[in-house]
């Protein structure tokens, strides 16, 4: 490798503690200047990755997001702070990485990741990280990285439990092989339970830094073929073997898959840009006109969100049935009534209506945005969460 | 008895368990027994047809059973099984 870039003396100063490993050395230093990663996701998963990457002297990070970086998103984003509320995340990120190393350069990339531009932006890097937060972004990343022939290194979180892998399906599975389809939208108990331990994506993310070090340095044991699966309550690693699946419809010998999808469609869920805690359809109801409802009706209120919510807001007089539960349970509601369902911003009660309705209730509405769209607009004596 | 590990997003269905001891010299005859427990994990495991959803995982001890014998896998006294959910990052709320 003659073509490898020179490292000046600074830079030989700044990474003198990768210079005395030999498996990193001069040489491998090089190979991380001479690098491209794109990260997708600049929240959880992408806030150790990228600060990470940056420090270690990858030559060229891609970021991809198109959120702002919001007040709830520093319990776990690390490389925001609170200075950088309500700005763009991939300039908030860019700025603290280039004050971490300025040595390399960060190109950002202020769009959704989608089928339009997935192609264009991902061909000129090297390896993808997927830190996003859906299904179909998740399809999408892994989907492009086997159509172009990258690694993909996957890392995904739910609550204390995280799961970590390399996708190369040039040189073993890749994401679909393990999960040919997305769980149907109204399966997914990530949605109806949300959260996440602040330091978890920490961990998982970490690994996928490491992950992708490894790749451009070419040492030790990636993680292809293999899933890890972290527990922080038990603090246990596991693994267990992934095998190429013959009959994947992207990387298997016959593909079906030959382009990229759209992927929301395909997951049946929306990936970005969709209306937050809404089911339409005439289906919703907003805060104030719940509030006059109130006064003038019998409306029936159903809480479906978990019991320890209730310590943070609640409504007078709501009967409480936690989604997981509500099929169940349906035999305590009365399809007569007039009733407006609600959780903390709309996502949960939109399942739980969803369910109601094809259950027979037609007298139900859905309190758009929640009982945060509440605290903000009628009652402001709540807490927003 | 074998054990089979619940993952933290199924566990809602299943009395709050994250390991449970379970009966039977197959894989079929192993989730039998679970969902003779927890009937809520059926519809979260098995399509209309009785067969293991495309997203659900199911791995005795390093090994998916697809990759195995699938249902008719056998299972052994020590065994352990462990169900792999498909999480996304789930920050919906």
């Amino acid at each position: 490798m003659t073509d490898l870039p020179a490292l000046s003396h600074s830079e030989i100063l700044r990474y003198s503690r990768h210079l005395l490993i030999p498996e990193v050395g001069l040489e491998g230093q090089k190979k991380l200047k001479a690098a491209s990663i794109l990260v997708i996701g600049t929240g959880g998963l992408g806030s150790p990755v990228d600060l990470y990457l940056a420090a270690a002297g990858v030559g060229r990070i891609g970021l991809v997001d198109y959120d702002v970086v919001d007040f709830s998103n520093l319990q776990r984003q690390v490389i925001h702070g609170t200075s950088g509320l309500n700005t763009l995340k991939v300039e908030s990120a860019r700025k603290r990485m280039l004050d971490l190393n300025p040595d390399i350069e960060v190109e950002i990339y202020n769009e959704p990741f989608t089928s339009e531009n997935a192609m264009r932006i991902a061909q000129d890097y090297d390896i993808l990280i997927d830190g996003t937060d859906n299904f179909p972004t998740r399809y999408l990343v892994n989907d492009v990285c086997v159509l172009l022939g990258k690694p993909n290194v996957y890392g995904s979180i739910f609550r204390f439990d995280g799961q970590a892998s390399v996708f190369d399906a040039t040189r073993g599975p890749c994401y679909r092989c393990l999960f040919p389809e997305p769980p149907p939208p109204g399966l997914v108990p990530s949605c109806a339970e949300g959260g996440v331990l602040g330091v978890l994506p920490g961990t998982i993310g970490t690994i996928q830094a490491t992950e992708a070090l490894k790749l451009i340095l070419d040492v030790g044991e990636p993680l292809i073929g293999r899933l890890m699966l972290y527990n922080a309550l038990d603090m246990s690693f596991d693994y267990v073997k992934l095998r190429k699946n013959p009959n994947c419809k992207i990387c298997g010998p016959n593909p079906e898959v030959t382009e990229l999808i759209d992927y929301e469609a395909f997951c049946g869920v929306p990936g970005h840009d969709h209306e937050v805690g809404a089911v339409g359809g005439g289906w919703d109801i907003e805060a104030g006109e719940l509030a006059e409802r109130l006064q003038e009706n019998n409306v029936v209120l159903l809480d479906v969100r978990e019991p320890h919510e209730l310590q943070i807001s609640h409504l007078e007089g709501a009967k409480l049935i936690p989604l997981g539960q509500l099929a169940a349970r349906l035999s305590e509601l009365n399809s007569a009534d007039e009733m407006v369902v609600f959780c903390k911003s709309g996502t949960r009660s939109a399942r739980a209506l969803e369910l109601l309705i094809s259950a027979g209730f037609r007298k139900v509405k859905n309190l758009k945005g929640g009982i945060n769209a509440w605290a903000k607009e009628v009652d402001s004596t709540l807490p927003i969460y | 008895m074998p054990t089979l590990k619940i993952p933290t997003p199924l566990r809602v269905y299943a009395d709050d368990q994250s390991e449970i001891s379970v009966q039977g010299d197959t894989v079929a005859q192993v989730l039998d027994s679970m969902i003779a427990r927890y009937p809520a994990l059926s519809p979260h495991l098995f399509n209309g047809q009785g067969e293991l959803r495309p997203f659900v995982n199911l791995f005795l001890g390093e090994e998916n059973v697809r990759d195995l014998d699938g249902l008719d896998t056998p299972v052994g006294e020590h065994d352990r099984l462990r169900l792999i959910p498909s999480i996304a990052g789930g920050l919906f709320e």
